[in-house]
């Protein structure tokens, strides 16, 4: 399908209109066992292996709720600062299409779990306050392939097949209330929101969060009215967008679109919209028979939830640290700047760094390390920091060698090489490449008296009084020991040897 | 006035994906109208204190702690299924073309 958007430039839309957005966000939870039903949620198990009459919906079956499922969608709501409803019922949401294979997925509508709640995000030095509208729980659909015509795509397939393995598995949502007042900064904002929401769920451990494998993913709502405007505009919404960058080029792209439709005299269409990563626009994904008729009721095969107060708080009392308030104090640990905190919060550095320095390494050398040798080696193969094939223990290990004077920078940074290349730990790395510093004071001694003997002018200089001119020949020590040597330690006896006090 | 209309009968039958003849829908029209009629005079005797209930038994809280059982094998899953194939669950044509 060709579909070409023209597009508005970014400053001419903010010129003439505000963005309005809002954010849907599906995590789905990491609990070993599905929300109604003992069937395990692995990643990537072979088609329709994971699957039992609950959650195949067969005649007869009766789904139990996951009380680890609930228990996490609590915490979830209490970390988003929510109120905790004291009593909340299932409903079902009736439709017809194959992703669920009984009709109608068990989820919750007027009777959210946790509603009412926000959460605060950074852009630019700058605090958002994100309105929290409500947390919910419901089963995830199953995974449809389709078949036959020319591109894949759900539109022209001559038929689909389905696996249920992800039917059933539960699946939190979080939907923000309308985000006004952004202005140019709404698509940081929405990809800022969806950062923080992220790193909140690995905080609390209730869902691996893995955008890529899609156990969580947003959906985007935008829309622009004139500035001045009381009146919100018509908003679309873009569906499944799978990683934060996304999350940004989406928002941006939608603003550039309805920006071009509106000046043109157009109208929005309230419609549900696709994103493409490739070329990071978006097509309509509209459907005459996607009729939003869901006849909710409430689930008369689940007896509802009240959450004792005492439950609730107990949870509340041990929530983790939350991210930014971690932030925050590690910031003033470590004695770093605001830009420095979040160039490492944009890295995915800060639990590295913390790891590496509750292993015992100084913040600073740990910093180091991680932003300097081990991002650019990142970057150069392309992979997120924290995938690298390296610890942060080993990353200290290797801050303490240099401490010790065993390491100098240089051959640190073989070490490091080393281990990634899957040579080892550190000191297996330096035993089999030998890069240990010369401590071996004649083998020095000897390197020195030749690198004198080569450099008879600088040698002279020295003696005479200019000292600067050692450094010439600590640099033909160092590369006489080819980086070996201990720079320090070859100065010091140097200016023994030619008769000047250091 | 009736409970249910012929439309809403008809709305109801084409989101279900029930093709219904005329002579049908108003059939059920009136047999619907009846059924809700019927159902609807318990708001008759509810009184103020009742609250309303969508559950027959007083119940709250009933979970299950987050174990694995065992699943079907994907032979016994599809067993039923009126098409099959790679080991997936094959369904006709969900949308058509493009408008």
């Amino acid at each position: 399908m060709t579909e070409t958007n023209t597009l508005m430039p970014y400053d001419e839309v903010l010129a003439r209109f505000e963005p309005v957005l809002g954010i849907e966000t599906h995590v789905e939870l990491g609990t070993a066992s599905k929300m109604f039903c003992g069937c395990p949620t692995g990643f990537g198990a072979a088609p329709n292996t994971q699957v039992c009459p609950v959650c195949l919906g067969l005649p007869g079956a009766l789904p139990v709720a996951n009380e680890q499922a609930i228990e996490s969608t609590i915490r979830i709501g209490l970390a988003l600062n929510c109120s905790i409803a004291e009593w909340c019922r299932f409903a079902r949401k009736n439709y017809f299409y194959p992703d669920m294979p009984k009709n109608f997925q068990i989820s919750q509508y007027d009777e959210p779990l946790c509603s009412e709640g926000y959460l605060d995000v950074e852009v630019g030095g700058k605090v958002f306050r994100v309105g929290i509208e409500r947390v919910h729980l419901e089963e995830d659909t199953g995974k449809s392939t389709h078949v036959g015509g020319a591109t894949g795509r759900i539109h022209g397939a001559d038929y689909s097949i389905v696996d249920y393995n992800r039917a059933g598995i539960p699946l939190v949502e979080i939907v923000t209330k309308p985000i006004e007042g952004a202005g140019e900064l709404a698509p940081e904002v929405a990809k800022a929101y969806a950062t923080e929401l992220r790193e909140l769920m690995r905080a609390l451990g209730v869902s691996d969060v893995r955008m890529e494998e899609g156990s969580m993913r947003c959906d985007v709502n935008v829309s622009l009215m004139p500035r001045g405007a009381s009146e919100w505009g018509t908003r679309t919404e873009t569906k499944n967008v799978n990683s934060l960058r996304s999350v940004e080029r989406s928002v941006r792209h939608e603003m550039e679109r309805q920006g071009a439709v509106l000046a043109a005299g157009g109208r929005i269409v309230q419609e549900t919209r696709h994103f493409h990563e490739d070329t990071g626009a978006t097509t309509s994904g509209r459907s005459k028979e996607e009729a939003q008729d869901y006849r909710y009721f409430p689930e008369p095969d689940l007896v509802p939830i009240a959450p004792a107060r005492e439950w609730v708080e107990k949870f509340r009392v041990d929530l983790p640290e939350l991210p930014r308030v971690k932030r925050a104090r590690l910031m003033a640990e470590w004695a770093v700047s605001d830009l420095d905190m979040e160039a490492m919060h944009n890295a995915g550095a800060v639990e590295l760094v913390d790891a590496t320095v509750a292993a015992g390494a100084p913040a600073a050398d740990a910093r180091k390390w991680w932003m300097g040798e081990l991002a650019r080696r990142a970057n150069e193969s392309g992979t997120a920091l924290a995938d690298l094939s390296i610890t942060p223990a080993q990353v200290a290990r290797v801050t303490e060698l240099v401490a010790s004077g065993a390491l100098n920078d240089k051959l640190a940074r073989q070490v490091l090489e080393g281990v990634l290349a899957g040579e080892g730990t550190p000191d297996e790395v330096v035993a089999a490449r030998g890069l240990q510093i010369v401590n071996d004071e004649g083998e020095l001694s000897a390197i020195i008296d030749q690198v004198i003997a080569d450099n008879a002018d600088a040698a002279d200089k020295v003696r005479s009084g200019k000292v600067a001119a050692v450094g010439a020949l600590v640099g033909g020590v160092m590369k006489a020991s080819r980086g070996k040597a201990d720079a320090g330690r070859a100065r010091e006896l140097i200016l023994e040897k030619l008769g000047v006090a250091g | 006035m009736s409970a249910i209309t012929r439309d809403e009968v008809a709305h109801l039958a084409r989101l279900s994906r029930l093709a219904l003849s005329d002579d049908e829908l108003d059939h059920y029209a009136t047999q619907l109208d009846d059924i809700i009629a019927a159902v609807a005079r318990v708001a008759e005797v509810a009184a103020q204190d009742v609250p309303p209930s969508s559950h027959a038994l007083p119940l709250a809280n009933v979970f299950r702690a987050d174990e694995v059982r065992s699943s079907l094998t994907p032979q016994q899953a599809l067993s039923g299924a009126p098409a099959v194939e790679d080991d997936r669950f094959r369904v006709p044509r969900i949308l058509g073309e493009e408008a």
